[in-house]
């Protein structure tokens, strides 16, 4: 009789402790998160998604996109590289700061080509040193932090997702399985909207050896009246409809891809740091195109 | 050996059988609208799985029908086999299970059977809520929330009522000697619980805690941002590796000594089994990789590896309790259990050994996860269950399985499926894990190279789809069957009355 009690109290506490643990604590941990500044810009991060784009997460949810798309980048590590911009006036005293570096940089060859990457070192303690070396030298020199990773090989974010990047997202979309490339920063790795609707009609057409079904039911077959829509989808050989008809996306479909079109996770954050191309450093872009028709 | 796969209802029920018949007999309409449902349900999850397994060979099998396009069938699949299959037959078995140990006839039992056929009701809705494109977007929990609420009243009231029955069970010390109608109740003289009885009854208490906190924190009330995936895992390791092993253990518990003939070895084994189970199982299933506070995988990750104390305890108990068991009239049913232990072990070892950084790094998103998951599921728990039914049904409704020697064949049907569909998917999943880890390989060879093991696991699939076929066969027919003696006996009651009285005038 007491040690069932014992067992049942004991089956009671365990449930208690997880739940604590796992959903409690999140909650107290992360339920409060509010925007946060992108580094080095007063821009706050994330945004809320455009009203079309957050439509077109119900269309990612409904037809279950997780179920092969993950978004979700992870990284390995982060390396700083030094980016040599400018040697300075003294190419001399540089190349003797580079020598000291690594001898084999203390050529005339590595002033040439400017700029570019010179060393890669584990961390920015690590890069300080050189830093001061090249600059007593009177050189100019960059450091990019750079996220390392296969998913990041793959062009898949430049830096591993974070917290902070689902924010807004209900519900949120990690994904189970990757059947398919990762989608967290889709609206980076293919920004034309035109490809994006001509791969969602027939995906094999633009990835040769896709193995993602097509979702017409997402377009509509319909017959040209006075003049083609603008939102035509350009579509050649087996797949262009009969003459007189035009493909155009539904509502769903516009949805979809501006949603697609505004998943970007690539801000720099104090969590996840990474050095913004000059393309990248505004605010990430929420005004995402968003249903201009395959224009290319 | 193709012996008659049941005992004869009444032999093991010798001394009790007042006793033992009178529960049988109480069970019987929430038997039937539990397993019925159920096996209905299962049928049509592996036909959901087949569409969704032959998209890997035609990507254009039914792509233009909106209602049947992957990401609707996949958790079409995944829903009606745990909350179609696995859940009403967990209760069916584990409510049979309390009420034998308990000595105690469910009472009202027309309350459980309505509670069954109001979840399958539940069921239906959420199926045709993720198939419309309701989905919730919650792996392992897509049922929209206006069929959560069905379902969650369905399981309260089943709940409740097995709590009540259990709370007014006969209490009488010298009958308590031997509580159980089954061969195993001699050992039981110290405990007042059979182990069993902790697993069901914790079972019930489990599910109705997650499934609100996840009905909750995800449909009603959302959680933001990526507290919504910390409740979600949380909710369903709890769902597919606490609960399917309280309830398949509470039932593989039972029956693996009633039909070896031998006691369980033993209680304090079974018992560090349920500890084990519930606290490591309960913190488990957070992989390395996610975008969460770096305590949350690391802790987490722990408890995954420590999922290795309840799968060894539980194999060591199935090794136990079956060496020198009488096993000759056990027939199928034990080849079930035993098989459900087996896979048990393997699943709870694939799961463990994503407790490690690496590993766990290596295979999230593959094809690994399922191939645990299926392997748990169909390998441990609906083996298990199947054993479970095809032994206590009969005993039910006082009639045999029509189809005797089918029984056998959907053990092999069953058995080669489920390695069909594990083994492949498991070294696909690693496979797949190891080229995703080299970005030189484009994604697209990634895919199609990992593709042939999914193909050869659709081999699997069929296998398991005819399986449960025949499962539904006998069970229906045995459904029926009972009815149609039922009609028939009232019928003669009818004419045999009117007899007489003719006579008479």
């Amino acid at each position: 009789m007491k040690a069932s009690a014992i067992v049942f109290l004991a089956a009671f506490l365990v449930l208690v402790s997880s739940w604590a643990g796992l959903v409690l604590t999140p909650q107290l941990q992360l339920g409060g998160v509010t925007q946060t500044n992108i580094l080095g810009s007063s821009d706050l991060y994330p945004v809320m998604r455009p009203g079309m784009a957050r439509q077109g997460l119900e269309v990612y949810r409904a037809n279950g996109c997780m179920y092969c798309h993950s978004q979700q980048v992870s990284q390995d590590a982060t390396h700083c590289e030094i980016i040599l911009t400018d040697p300075g006036t003294n190419a001399v005293a540089t190349l003797a700061a580079l020598g000291s570096l690594n001898t084999e940089l203390a050529k005339p060859a590595t002033l040439a080509d400017l700029p570019k990457t010179i060393l890669t070192v584990a961390d920015m303690n690590a890069a300080d040193p050189v830093l001061k070396t090249l600059h007593g030298a009177g050189a100019q020199v960059e450091v990019h932090v750079v996220p390392q990773g296969p998913d990041i090989a793959r062009g898949w974010g430049r830096r591993r997702t974070v917290a902070q990047d689902y924010l807004y997202d209900d519900p949120v979309q990690l994904g189970v399985r990757r059947i398919g490339p990762d989608l967290a920063n889709e609206g980076n790795f293919k920004p034309d909207a035109g490809w994006q609707y001509r791969h969602l009609y027939a995906p094999a057409s633009e990835t040769p050896g896709s193995q993602m079904p097509p979702y017409r039911f997402l377009f509509e077959t319909r017959k040209i009246v006075r003049e083609p829509s603008p939102d035509a989808l350009k579509l050649s050989g087996d797949l262009a409809p009969a003459a007189g008809y035009e493909v155009v996306p539904k509502p769903e479909a516009r949805a979809l891809v501006a949603y697609l079109m505004s998943l970007r996770a690539d801000a720099p954050l104090f969590e996840a740091p990474v050095t913004s191309l000059a393309a990248s450093t505004s605010a990430p872009d929420t005004n995402a195109p968003a249903a201009t028709s395959s224009s290319k | 050996m193709t012996a008659p796969v049941t005992t004869t209802p009444g032999s093991s029920a010798a001394s009790t059988s007042t006793s033992a018949a009178a529960v049988d007999a109480s069970c019987r309409l929430p038997l039937f609208a539990l397993l019925g449902g159920a096996a209905f349900w299962l049928v049509l999850s592996s036909v959901f799985g087949l569409i969704a397994g032959i998209k890997f060979h035609q990507v254009t099998f039914l792509a233009d029908c909106a209602w049947l396009s992957y990401g609707r069938v996949y958790p079409a699949w995944s829903n009606l086999l745990m909350y179609g299959f696995c859940i009403p037959a967990g209760l069916g078995v584990g409510l049979w299970v309390l009420a034998r140990l308990g000595r105690q006839t469910i009472n009202a039992s027309w309350l459980v059977a309505f509670a069954a056929k109001l979840w399958h009701v539940g069921v239906l809705v959420g199926l045709l809520g993720i198939l419309s494109g309701d989905s919730t977007g919650f792996d392992w929990f897509e049922m929209p929330r206006y069929a959560a609420v069905i379902l969650f009243l369905a399981f309260l009231l089943i709940a409740v009522w097995g709590f009540i029955n259990h709370a007014f069970r006969p209490r009488c010390g010298e009958e308590m000697e031997s509580p159980h109608g089954e061969p195993e109740a001699a050992s039981t003289s110290t405990a007042t619980l059979y182990p069993s009885q902790w697993f069901v009854l914790s079972a019930l208490f489990w599910f109705l805690w997650i499934y609100a906190t996840a009905g909750l924190l995800l449909l009603f009330s959302p959680v933001r941002g990526v507290v919504q995936v910390s409740v979600g895992w949380w909710y369903v390791s709890n769902l597919l590796v606490v609960w399917t092993g309280l309830a398949g253990l509470g039932a593989a518990f039972y029956f693996l000594p009633a039909l070896g003939r031998r006691p369980l070895q033993s209680h304090y084994t079974a018992m560090f089994a349920f500890l084990t189970l519930i606290l490591f199982g309960t913190w488990a299933g957070v992989p390395a990789n996610v975008p969460l506070p770096a305590w949350m995988p690391a802790l987490s990750g722990v408890a995954t590896l420590a999922i290795l104390a309840p799968t060894l305890a539980v194999g060591v108990i199935g090794i136990q309790t079956l060496r020198g068991a009488d096993l000759k009239s056990a027939g199928a049913p034990l080849s079930f259990l035993k098989f459900g232990v087996l896979a048990f072990v393997l699943s709870g070892l694939m799961l463990a050994a994503t407790g490690v950084t690496d590993f766990s790094r290596l295979t999230e998103f593959t094809w690994f996860g399922h191939a645990q998951n299926t392997l748990r599921l169909y390998g441990f728990f609906a083996m298990t269950m199947f054993g479970a039914v095809y032994y206590l049904l009969p005993r039910v409704a006082g009639i045999e399985f029509p189809f005797a020697r089918l029984i056998r064949l959907h053990f092999w049907f069953g058995a080669v499926g489920v390695l069909c569909l594990a083994i492949p998917l498991a070294i696909g999943g690693v496979v797949q894990g190891l080229q995703l880890a080299n970005p030189d390989i484009k994604m697209v060879d990634v895919v199609n190279s990992t593709l042939m093991y999914f193909r050869v696991s659709t081999l699997g699939d069929t296998l398991i789809a005819l399986g449960n076929l025949l499962f539904l066969l006998n069970l229906l027919t045995l459904i029926g069957r009972y009815y149609r003696s039922v009609v028939v006996a009232a019928y003669t009651a009818v004419t045999a009355r009117l007899d007489p009285v003719e006579v008479k005038s």
